[in-house]
């Protein structure tokens, strides 16, 4: 596991955006006791899973996805959820300071050792982009010194080509059986990927490198800063 | 959802033209469509809680189904490939074409109250 915390400040745009790619690592530190805030802006209102024959609505969506939220908390262990009310897709075209501020009152408030969003420009989804932005530029104001630790998810094509390789790199074995409920929580929008994995699995692939192996995250390179200035 | 009765869906077009209406309407090939293939073109839209009022809306026959809102004042609302159809607990229509894949392609939505955010 990863080295001792505080307080740990997660903040993503979409439920399930959690488990895929920390909820190991975070159901490691719930373990020792590590408290958790984690900061979900939208509740994925806009998600496009909703089946055929469909199981909900458009409008009736944000409900269950609300639950899933809940639910894939509880599997991991996270007892402070916020749900920070904007909508799916929208994120981006929100008054650009105002999700600074959001950010820095979270911060203020909890006085996080470490924080985890995703990586900006290597983040895919435009929430995620924003996010990601809206967080570096809110810790970008805390004076270097008292910055607590930021870490990015990047899973965009060209990671790789661009970052290199994660030095945040974390067995979660330990703790699959956490991963694997927080992602089944989600499982209005993860059935399909949850088949797949399963699939694998039956065609003989190893347990390397899979989902509930490793979790990768890159230390924010203030050096490289996304920006210039804000 | 149903799969689209063109007889009831027409009826309940019918029932609210000529009315002030709130719309949600969206298309979309998802926002990760150009990350798993970089030779997808990515494009959608969508606008809710648009205030409008229809003169004729029509439903066609065959399936994926069109549905055309023609305004009062020169204007069109369109959507092509609707499968699905509900009025739900609300009063709202919701119509929706699910594509076969199991994700939402379209959807075209009438309520007189506004929509939720």
């Amino acid at each position: 596991m990863l080295q001792p915390e505080r307080q740990i400040l997660v903040v993503f745009p979409h439920p399930d955006d959690e488990a895929f790619g920390v909820s190991g690592t975070l159901a490691q530190y719930a373990k020792v006791g590590t408290p958790i805030t984690y900061a979900c802006l939208t509740l994925g209102e806009m998600g496009r899973n909703l089946g055929n024959p469909p199981f909900t609505t458009r409008e009736g969506l944000p409900l269950i996805r609300k639950e899933e939220l809940k639910a894939s908390c509880d599997a991991i262990g996270i007892k402070d959820l916020r749900m920070m009310g904007l909508r799916d897709k929208t994120v981006e075209f929100e008054d650009d300071e105002k999700m600074v501020q959001m950010i820095t009152d979270l911060i203020d408030e909890l006085n996080p050792s470490l924080i985890i969003t995703f990586y900006p420009n290597y983040a895919v989804h435009p929430d995620h982009e924003a996010t990601a932005r809206a967080v570096v530029r809110a810790v970008r104001r805390i004076p270097e010194e008292n910055r607590p630790r930021l870490y990015g998810v990047a899973f965009a094509n060209d990671t790789l080509k661009g970052l290199g390789e994660p030095d945040i790199v974390n067995d979660i074995r330990d703790v699959k059986e956490a991963k694997w409920n927080s992602m089944h929580a989600h499982i209005s929008q993860t059935g399909w990927i949850l088949q797949e994995e399963a699939k694998r699995k039956n065609e003989g692939a190893t347990n390397e490198d899979n989902w509930l192996t490793i979790e990768r995250m890159y230390s924010y390179r203030w050096h490289e800063d996304f920006e210039a200035s804000f | 959802m149903e799969i689209v009765d063109t007889k009831k869906l027409q009826e309940l077009l019918n029932s609210f033209a000529n009315k002030e209406v709130y719309i949600h309407l969206e298309t979309t090939n998802g926002a990760y469509a150009s990350h798993f293939d970089e030779k997808v073109f990515n494009a959608s839209a969508f606008i809710r809680n648009v205030k409008l009022r229809y003169e004729l809306g029509k439903v066609t026959p065959d399936s994926p189904h069109r549905i055309g809102l023609k305004l009062h004042d020169n204007g069109w609302v369109y959507a092509q490939g609707i499968t699905h159809y509900e009025l739900d607990e609300l009063g709202r229509l919701l119509m929706a074409g699910h594509g076969y894949d199991g994700k939402l392609a379209v959807a075209l939505e009438i309520s007189e109250k506004p929509f939720a955010y």
